[in-house]
């Protein structure tokens, strides 16, 4: 039944990447917003699909990789929703579309059993560690979108092709500007999300910090996340170098969360 | 059957446009001092039944709802040429023609500016919409002109929303300011910096200007003639000592001296954007030769554009354009068959009447004949009778009616019309309709019109 749900959300992310593209490339009234109604339709359903797996589960479904990627979509399809309902970045849908149905097929294509949870992780903070880190991401992962979408405007003008793509896309300081409020409400909600983890560690193992490969690999993303932001905020970095850095950000970003698990093992790897 | 063709109401349009007639010549024809205005000259004229006068500096055309095409056009040739004072050859050499459907598409096609200087400009179709106005105020439109006119809106406003002919900057000046929302999305608050007063960068920073841009600063050799400038565009002027410093505040840099050399380094830029905070700056240099490195352009967050690099960004969006003018093409020819067929339709109307009036007629005739032979009747006997006259002739009627709707599409439409007209005998052999008719049945149509207009 879960399953079936989670194919039909699928399915749903699918048409609505299928409209934005569509919209992209005709340029057609309209079809963006039936997207982006797609889109909301689907993430109803996905909420629905993450309560019965937590009936299902009897604990938060934040622990396997099954439902952590199909959280992240979630939690972007979520940001993405309320950031368009504000700022309408035009063309953005079809470049957080597909990430968020990437997300969604990778949690899919993980084994879906509920293994039992290890008792040293039942407790409150499970959700609250793991949702915040995830909404973290979730924002994070719209930064690296609006970053794409600025480097390849960026080339367009820079280098004076002015066809179909740089007529679509918005301007530059628009997408510097929507990067930045990502980033900024992004990158608080990581530090939570360490924090929250920290403590969680010191009541399940007694001590705040065991230098564990995830662990270490998220002060890394961390460190460069705020090195951005610092640089942003005080000499004024923005464009082309901050788009890097966003993407570098990102990159490190999605090591920790999957990366680390598979090659890394450590005190985090049961997740898998 | 040419009695046929003087009797129905046809449109005529005659007029010069910037392919045909020099200046000189547009702006005699224009008859801008003539007393009566020359929408109401060429109202008085007997054929001229319905006038729009159109006097754009590009074009002058009168269109004319006529039931005498030739008779309009030498009397609206003769006023036209004793008033403006241009020779017979000049007058024949630059004037155009067009009749019935051929006019219809000119005049679609002028609306959704594809007969434009610069195809697919705004302005002509405002122009066409005051022409109407004021011909429509004046009495001098009618049925069919303001049918003509509606849908030439229309058709207009349909090639706007349905293809991309005026999406695109055609002048280097509208294609530095697009180029400036790209990179900037919104020009409210920032400030531009012309660096030279040439006339080009003047227009640029007018359009700047109207985009919402906050400060202008004008930097020039001379300090006096920056002054100047700058008041007449409601800026600050500085001379170009001081250029570095403000370089710094701007976002927007036009640069258009007749300096042999580079007015703007490489190395000043990349100095200021430190203190700029990195913030975007957007070069537009259209001196002939070049004032700003073009290096600059390899600097982060510095994009520049040059002359030549714009008048490529105007060359590949008129080309554009003219894509989209095909397709807008497409759409007119759309427009001129349903027009086509109205107008067409428009002939068989006073036919349909006539049928309808003849057999009411006998109807009516025969009717008394048999209830004055028929006596002792009861009412509902009589009513009997009367609705059987009734329904005989609908019945009867009926399918040439249909037959005379569909035939009025027909390319041989005159002929079935004469046809129909000789089978039931009215009017004569093969002669359709009568002009005191037509009128007749003209004017009813007007009012339905004009009331739908008030509303």
């Amino acid at each position: 039944m879960d399953e079936l749900l989670f194919q039909l959300v699928f399915f749903i992310y699918i048409a609505a990447t299928a409209g934005f593209i569509v919209h992209l490339v005709s340029l057609r009234k309209g079809v963006e917003k039936i997207a982006f109604y797609i889109l909301a339709a689907g993430f109803c359903l996905h909420t629905v699909a993450i309560i019965f797996r937590w009936i299902m589960e009897k604990h938060a479904p934040l622990v396997s990789f099954h439902d952590t990627f199909s959280f992240l979509s979630w939690a972007i399809a979520l940001a993405f929703l309320l950031f368009q309902a504000g700022h309408n970045v035009k063309a953005l849908g079809a470049f957080v579309s597909p990430v968020i149905t990437i997300m969604l097929a990778a949690g899919l294509m993980h084994p879906r059993q509920v293994l039992p949870l290890p008792p040293a992780l039942k407790s409150l903070w499970l959700p609250v560690h793991a949702s915040i880190c995830l909404i973290s991401y979730a924002l994070l992962t719209l930064a690296f979108c609006i970053a794409i979408m600025y480097l390849i405007q960026e080339r367009q003008i820079k280098q004076k092709k002015l066809g179909a793509i740089f007529r679509r896309l918005p301007s530059l300081e628009t997408l510097d500007v929507m990067s930045e409020r990502c980033l900024k409400i992004g990158f608080p909600l990581l530090t939570l999300g360490i924090i929250t983890g920290s403590m969680w560690a010191e009541s399940a193992w007694g001590s705040y910090w065991s230098w564990d490969p995830k662990e270490t690999w998220s002060l890394i993303t961390w460190f460069l996340y705020a090195a951005l932001l610092h640089q942003r905020l005080t000499v004024g970095w923005r464009g082309r170098k901050s788009a890097y850095m966003t993407i570098i950000g990102y990159v490190t970003l999605l090591f920790t969360f999957i990366g680390v698990t598979y090659l890394l093992p450590g005190a985090h790897s049961y997740a898998l | 059957m040419p009695s046929d063709i003087n009797n129905k109401l046809n449109i005529l349009l005659l007029g010069v446009n910037h392919k045909t007639a020099p200046v000189e010549i547009r702006e005699k024809l224009a008859l801008r001092e003539t007393n009566p205005p020359a929408l109401k000259l060429f109202h008085e004229l007997p054929a001229c039944m319905e006038v729009v006068f159109l006097s754009t500096c590009n074009r002058v055309e009168v269109i004319v709802g006529t039931n005498d095409i030739e008779r309009a056009r030498d009397q609206i040739l003769e006023v036209w040429q004793s008033r403006s004072g241009i020779t017979d050859n000049e007058f024949s050499e630059c004037t155009y023609e067009y009749r019935g459907i051929e006019a219809v598409r000119h005049v679609f096609r002028v609306a959704a500016s594809l007969d434009s200087m610069v195809v697919g400009e705004p302005q002509i179709l405002g122009q066409l919409k005051d022409a109407y106005r004021n011909a429509s105020e004046e009495g001098c439109s009618g049925h069919i002109l303001n049918k003509l006119m509606h849908k030439a809106f229309s058709t207009a406003k349909r090639i706007r929303t349905e293809t991309r002919i005026a999406s695109q900057a055609v002048s280097i000046s509208y294609a530095a300011v697009e180029l400036a929302k790209k990179i900037f999305g919104d020009l409210r608050g920032k400030s531009a910096l012309m660096v030279g007063a040439g006339e080009m960068a003047e227009l640029a920073a007018q359009h700047l200007k109207t985009n919402g841009i906050e400060r202008l600063i004008v930097a020039n050799r001379t300090l006096e003639r920056a002054m100047e400038l700058a008041s007449s565009l409601d800026g600050e002027a500085v001379s170009l000592a001081e250029l570095e410093d403000v370089l710094v505040d701007a976002d927007i840099v036009i640069s258009s001296t007749g300096a042999p050399g580079l007015v703007i380094t490489k190395d000043q830029v990349k100095r200021i954007m430190r203190p700029r905070r990195h913030r975007l700056l957007f070069f537009i240099d259209i001196a002939v030769p070049r004032d700003i490195d073009p290096r600059v352009n390899d600097i982060d967050n510095v994009y520049l554009f040059d002359i030549d690099e714009l008048k490529e960004v105007v060359e590949e969006n008129k080309a554009e354009r003219q894509k989209e003018a095909l397709r807008a093409e497409r759409i007119v020819e759309s427009e001129v068959i349903k027009f086509k067929s109205w107008m067409q339709s428009l002939d068989i109307i006073p036919i349909i009447k006539k049928l309808q009036e003849k057999a009411e007629n006998v109807r009516q005739k025969e009717l008394r004949r048999t209830l004055k032979n028929l006596k002792g009747l009861s009412d509902k006997e009589r009513q009997a009778v009367e609705k059987l006259s009734q329904s005989l002739v609908n019945k009867i009627l009926h399918d040439p009616i249909i037959f005379l709707k569909k035939g009025s599409r027909d390319k041989d439409k005159d002929d079935v019309l004469a046809m129909v007209c000789r089978i039931f005998a009215l009017n004569g052999a093969g002669e359709t309709i009568s002009f005191e008719n037509y009128m007749k049945e003209k004017n009813k149509l007007e009012g339905r019109c004009s009331s739908k207009q008030a509303n």
